[in-house]
């Protein structure tokens, strides 16, 4: 089969480790830290000197309960750990201590991607690749930190339910606010305490089954994540357009060559040897521990966006791009509450016009203040600025501060009414483009624009776009 | 000092907290006594009590008498190498749970005794640090895994000592050496810093002349530790008892552990004190407990599943031998345990893997996990009819060096009788129960989880019932 013309329908599911900021570490009384000097925070037992016993961090079920409350888990009344086994340098007792097939919770939905279960590990230690490559082939030494070894972890494993590599990286946002919302994590890729790897297949559009899959590890940012995944879905199409198959591997996505490497493939793949950590006792969850993590939920992105929605009034689009970036909805509610603007207004102010000018840095640290937009949005509304003017006035805020009010009387931004001014600049504008009024006469309403384009370059911007619409229609009679 | 060697180690805390011994006087008797240690029981030997417990122990529970103590216990700057070359002269930084209660109760360390490697085996000849000989015939084994422990303990090497009890760890060289050993409830005792072999079964206990001795230990081991998640700790405190006559106690006899199999000296020995209990007041009747044959095959293949996964960390990257080259870190880690693991342990370790592996596990690991709650089943509707299930603890007594060591499944046997009670997580004594060929046999009470107050109890009447005397193992 050639292929030619096969939609091809890309099925993504998405395994997330987020690294716990309890105060200690999973099984011993190490603090956690980040960036100390190497095996600082270290015991016999997070060392796995010979004798020592783990045991479980109540503070890391708690996160882990208000994880699976936040992801609308079951939560298992009885969960159990197990040993994963497997040699390596990182992992000091030769097995991870992990969850299996009695993970703390199952099932649950976080927007539009269902979570297949949610379960406590403890993660490995760091090894570093003393040599040029500073990586583990060619170096001359490697060394281990075990400062990291033993931070608790939580895995997060989706259903198959992400169709496009941009859903996924959009959806890992959504995670990582929900995640920081709760104040579980750090969720800093870059830190290493939001890691992700993704399985990918994909399937002739309209098939129900799944076809081979396989995983894309360790990608260290989100952008990685979306051109790891569109690499891999363009090399399975490639392979199948050619009727070759998709074999079941383990892949590494190099985002300086945009290649894909093999680790390993399924015949190579570890037996772990799962078996029931006989060192520690099930964890039994009660009641009371499900009242605690249920009163610690602050209200999550899903929530609050549905909140905008119903209660504000905003647009779906609106609503998700305030309320899935923790910082911009704190933003915008206080600017809300300010009292002078209205709610999609002031949502497409904060959420296009300050977003284009400040990008991913938080609003709450840029000079123009959430009451100052609140009345300048108002402004706009009242007319009393126009929508070009207010610009300017928002990136003087952006850059310098000040109240907007000011800045308008003090730059001559005010909007000009339908006074003797803007009615002059109108006429002038007119007989500027004869071609264009001739053809508004004649109906073409939308060649309008020359001439707005005149009024606006004569008054820098200060003229209401609407009001000057108005007025030209006036002056040629339609 | 030949008056202090006489003495049970609970006379001997007795006198001394009367005035009539000083504790440096006990200390010195035994130290001097386990420098010249000629059995091998000892892999290491203390110079001096530690400073905090010399000067103030008269006062203290345990009077300054010293412990013994098994290797594979981590001691803090002493060398604990659970009898594998791999962990040669290796000092833990910390020291376990139940070494360091014993210490801080009154009982300094004396030594640290020889056993087989991580505890796999019931001779001590499995030790990388040579076979340990039992006191009562130098040709023949003390038992084991806690050879060293028992054997130190007959000689009057150590006033009492400790070990531990995976499979019969303890039972079944106390029974050999003539001495008292009492494996606990699993979760009496604190795990931390016992170097594990399989850690749903390993359990800690003492050895002791004598049933009092062995309770006044284990007194001073038992309880919850916040660094062992498995650790319960006893209903009660641990009495010392007092029990002489065995009054209205019902004993039932397994059919499947005190026949077939069981050499006839030892059945004799065995037979002459259920004899001996109804003389004392109690009933002995037959019972059944229908898994237990299989008990040997389940455990062979929970222990040493466990074993494998135990042993992982011993892999040259961070402590112990390391047998480096300059070819990559696989054959770092095949090199090094190659040359540092005994045969037993690897074949253990290649057992457990196997019942592990993906495909298998249903099959093995699944199977015998089966097999450990029916027998747990079985010793649970015992219990109702019976206070306690009584057997021989070993099959045989003391055999020669060398006599099983080809023959893993020979070797295997000895733990016939005390394997489904660790199964079960059930405690157990073995006292001494008279001689057969001039060696003694050891008589065994199983009871329900933490009823070892009433197990002591028992066994004490039992003892001046039997009458043994060890003291020809001690000249």
């Amino acid at each position: 089969m050639s292929g030619d013309g096969q939609a091809w329908e890309p099925v993504i599911g998405l395994e997330i480790h987020v690294q716990l900021k309890t105060r200690t570490k999973m099984f011993c009384g190490c603090e956690l830290s980040f960036g100390d000097p190497p095996n600082v925070h270290t015991c016999p037992v997070c060392l796995g000197l010979p004798g020592t016993l783990p045991v479980a961090n109540e503070g890391a079920i708690h996160f882990g309960l208000m994880i699976g409350l936040a992801l609308e888990c079951d939560l298992a009344p009885r969960s159990i750990f197990h040993r994963k086994n497997y040699f390596y340098p990182d992992l000091p007792k030769g097995y991870q201590i992990s969850q299996y097939d009695e993970p703390l919770c199952r099932g649950g939905r976080l927007g539009d991607v269902r979570i297949h279960r949610v379960h406590l590990e403890e993660d490995a230690a760091k090894l570093i690749h003393v040599g040029a490559s500073g990586r583990i082939h060619g170096a001359d030494a490697s060394v281990v930190d075990f400062n990291r070894g033993g931070t608790p972890l939580v895995e997060i494993v989706t259903e198959p339910d992400v169709r496009s590599a941009e859903q996924a990286r959009e959806w890992l946002n959504l995670l990582r606010t929900t995640m920081r919302q709760l104040g579980v994590s750090d969720v800093n890729m870059d830190e290493g305490s939001l890691r992700c790897d993704a399985n990918v297949s994909i399937r002739p559009a309209g098939s129900a089954e799944l076809g081979t899959k396989t995983e894309l590890k360790n990608m260290n940012s989100f952008r990685f994540v979306q051109r790891g995944i569109e690499a891999e879905v363009e090399r399975q199409r490639g392979l199948l357009e050619s009727g070759r198959p998709v074999v079941q591997e383990t892949l590494h996505f190099d985002p300086v060559s945009g290649s894909l490497t093999s680790l390993r493939s399924k015949e190579e793949a570890h037996d772990y040897r799962y078996f029931p950590e006989p060192d520690l006792v099930p964890v039994a969850v009660t009641e009371a521990m499900i009242a605690a993590a249920r009163a610690e939920l602050p209200e999550l992105p899903a929530a609050r966006a549905q909140r905008y929605e119903r209660e504000l009034g905003l647009t779906t689009d609106s609503a998700r791009q305030l309320a899935h970036r923790v910082e911009l909805g704190d933003y915008f509610e206080r600017a809300l509450a300010a009292g002078d603007a209205q709610a999609q207004p002031l949502a497409n102010w904060v959420g296009g016009e300050l977003v284009a000018r400040i990008g991913e840095a938080d609003p709450a640290r840029s000079r123009a203040s959430p009451e100052a937009m609140a009345r300048l949005v108002a402004m706009v509304a009242a007319r009393t600025v126009s929508t070009g003017a207010a610009r300017q006035v928002l990136e003087e805020l952006v850059t310098a501060g000040g109240d907007p009010g000011e800045i308008v009387a003090a730059r001559g931004l005010g909007a000009m009414g339908e006074g003797d001014e803007l009615t002059g600049v109108v006429a002038a504008a007119i007989d500027a483009n004869p071609e264009a009024a001739e053809k508004i006469r004649s109906g073409r309403a939308q060649a309008i624009g020359p001439i707005i384009g005149y009024v606006m370059r004569e008054t820098k911007g200060r003229a209401d776009g609407g009001e000057v619409t108005r007025l030209v229609r006036e002056r040629l009679g339609v | 000092m030949s008056d202090i060697l006489a003495l049970t180690a609970a006379e001997t805390v007795r006198r001394v907290g009367a005035g009539d011994i000083a504790p440096a006087e006990v200390w010195e008797t035994y130290r001097e006594r386990a420098a010249k240690d000629d059995l091998n029981a000892f892999t290491w030997v203390a110079d001096a009590p530690p400073e905090e417990h010399g000067g103030g122990s008269a006062g203290m529970a345990l009077g300054g008498v010293p412990v013994a103590v098994k290797d594979l216990f981590c001691t803090r700057g002493v060398p604990s190498q659970a009898g594998s070359k791999v962990l040669e002269d290796y000092r833990p930084p910390y020291t376990a749970t139940a070494v360091s209660r014993l210490e801080r109760a009154g009982a300094p360390l004396l030594g640290k005794t020889n056993q087989d490697e991580f505890a796999m085996g019931s001779s001590t000849e499995n030790s990388a640090y040579g076979p340990v000989l039992n006191p009562w015939n130098r040709e023949r084994v003390p038992g084991g895994s806690s050879g060293g422990s028992a054997a130190a303990v007959a000689a009057g090497l150590a006033p009492w000592a400790i070990g531990t009890d995976t499979g019969g760890s303890i039972r079944q060289p106390a029974a050999l050496c003539g001495v008292v050993g009492l494996k606990p409830t699993y979760g009496a005792v604190s795990r931390y810093g016992m170097i594990a072999f399989a850690s749903s079964l390993d359990q800690a206990g003492p050895f002791a002349r004598d049933v009092t001795d062995a309770a006044l230990l284990f007194r001073h081991m038992v309880g919850r530790d916040d660094r062992d998640s498995t650790s319960l700790g006893p209903e009660e405190e641990v009495a010392l008892p007092e029990a002489e006559d065995l009054a209205g106690i019902r004993l039932g006899v397994p059919e499947e552990l005190s026949g077939e199999g069981i050499e006839p000296g030892v059945l004799e020995a065995f037979n002459d004190t259920l004899r001996r209990a109804e003389g004392l007041g109690a009933s002995v009747e037959p019972c059944r407990l229908e898994h237990a044959p299989h008990a040997l095959s389940a455990y062979y293949l929970i222990a040493p599943a466990e074993a494998s996964s135990n042993l992982a960390r011993f892999d040259g990257v961070r402590y112990g031998l390391r047998a480096n080259g300059d070819d990559g870190l696989l054959a770092m880690y095949t090199r090094t345990r190659a040359a540092g693991f005994g045969d037993e342990v690897k074949r253990r370790i290649m057992l457990g893997t196997y019942a592990l592996s993906s495909g298998y596990y249903d099959a093995y690991y699944g199977r015998a996990q089966r097999v450990r709650t029916k027998i747990a089943e079985d010793f649970r509707s015992a219990f109702e009819r019976f206070d306690f299930v009584v057997t021989p603890t070993s099959p045989s007594v003391a055999f020669p060096l060398g006599e099983r060591t080809s023959d893993p499944l020979a070797m295997y046997l000895s733990d016939y009788c005390t394997v489904p009670m660790s199964l079960a997580g059930i405690p157990a004594i073995s006292i001494p129960n008279g001689r057969s060929q001039g060696l003694p046999t050891g008589f065994q009470i199983a009871g329900p989880a933490f009823s070892e107050n009433r197990v002591l109890a028992a066994a004490h009447a039992l003892e001046r019932a039997i009458g043994f005397d060890g003291a020809e193992a001690r000249a």
